[in-house]
């Protein structure tokens, strides 16, 4: 074969060579031309190709920027719900003051004079009237209530120490002084129920004056933390403890 | 005339051996380089059968002539202009041209 193009270069000009050469390049530019545009038709036109890409990297970087979007609101949502609750648990502790519509109730110790014979502790306000002021106040749903300044928690005692009251081992004598927040109207009338508190109070001449107002305003429990002994449990360890103490009960019957 | 036919069915068959594949982003460089080697073949044949072919000036001119059109192709990438138009024009013009001196030519050696 190649002797052949060999006896053909030779036979004619021996210049031609270079023609023959471009001639070659050309042959071999044609086919791989033509081989590239089969390809290019078998697969999707370039330009449609170019055109998916820009659109895929435009989608890439919105659905980047929206999932960092989405992530920063689901970190700050954590944030604001962790806050919320810890304050939550303040308001409920007694650890911050608090604000609100109210009443303020201001209980005085009897005007009447004991008659001679009669017991002077009749006429005086004893621990028990102001327990179950507070408790009624409670059950008319009172969010806060506060005595002399004494914030009332879940520890508070109010217990009868002497001619004074103690709450939160802080002793202070009538008058009394509660100020409560929650819905006026309904503790207005909790109080003031025929056969109530009020009404029991009345007949002993205890003074009491409710005023509802619109703002009261309830001071933070300010004492050391109340919990020396106590130790919170693990949530998974007190299921167990209680499961085996069950379990030597049942043995032991 | 039949040099240039016998160099055209090896390059095919070359290009058909060997496994190349032209890259797409050099697609219109090797579309100007076809149409440079195409003009270049039938400048070539015409000047044979004027009788005036030299190799020098049939090569250089292929040379430069792709050089020239590949510089175009890549100024007008460059630039944002279908520079590479320009070539292919040029080229396919003077390939007709040629291709009409050939005939002529030849329908000149049928009458004779």
């Amino acid at each position: 074969m190649l002797n052949k193009i060999g006896d053909v270069i030779n036979s004619e000009n021996q210049n031609r060579i270079g023609l023959a050469f471009v001639s070659m390049v050309l042959g071999l530019l044609l086919t791989l031309q033509f081989r590239a545009t089969l390809v290019q038709k078998e697969s999707l036109p370039f330009q449609r190709i170019e055109e998916l890409s820009a659109r895929l990297i435009d989608t890439e970087k919105e659905r980047d920027t929206l999932r960092a979007a989405l992530r920063e609101v689901t970190e700050r949502q954590e944030k604001e719900s962790r806050v919320a609750n810890l304050s939550d648990l303040e308001m409920t502790a007694g650890l911050v003051g608090l604000t609100g519509p109210g009443l303020v109730i201001t209980i005085d110790d009897s005007r009447k004079t004991a008659k001679a014979g009669e017991n002077m502790n009749l006429y005086v306000i004893h621990d028990e009237d102001i327990l179950r002021v507070v408790n009624e106040l409670r059950a008319a749903g009172a969010e806060a209530i506060s005595l002399n300044g004494q914030r009332l928690t879940a520890t508070s005692e109010i217990r009868c120490a002497g001619p004074t009251l103690s709450v939160n081992n802080v002793r202070s004598a009538a008058p009394f002084e509660i100020i409560a927040i929650g819905e006026v109207t309904t503790l207005e009338n909790a109080l003031k129920m025929r056969g109530g508190v009020v009404d029991t109070l009345k007949v002993w001449g205890i003074q009491t004056a409710i005023s509802p107002r619109t703002s009261v305003e309830v001071p933070p429990f300010n004492g050391p933390s109340p919990f020396r002994h106590a130790k919170p449990i693990a949530r998974g360890g007190a299921g167990e403890s209680v499961k085996s103490g069950n379990a030597a009960g049942g043995s032991a019957q | 005339m039949i040099i240039s036919i016998v160099g055209l069915s090896v390059g095919i068959l070359l290009g058909m051996i060997c496994p190349l594949d032209i890259p797409v982003a050099y697609s219109r460089l090797f579309s100007v380089a076809l149409i440079a080697a195409l003009d270049s073949v039938f400048g070539g044949i015409r000047a044979d059968m004027d009788g005036k072919f030299d190799n020098t000036i049939f090569l250089s001119g292929f040379v430069v002539n792709a050089l020239l059109a590949a510089v175009l192709v890549y100024l007008g990438d460059q630039l944002g202009m279908d520079l590479y138009m320009v070539a292919l024009i040029a080229f396919g013009l003077r390939v007709f041209q040629n291709l009409a001196i050939i005939r002529r030519y030849m329908l000149d050696k049928k009458s004779n």
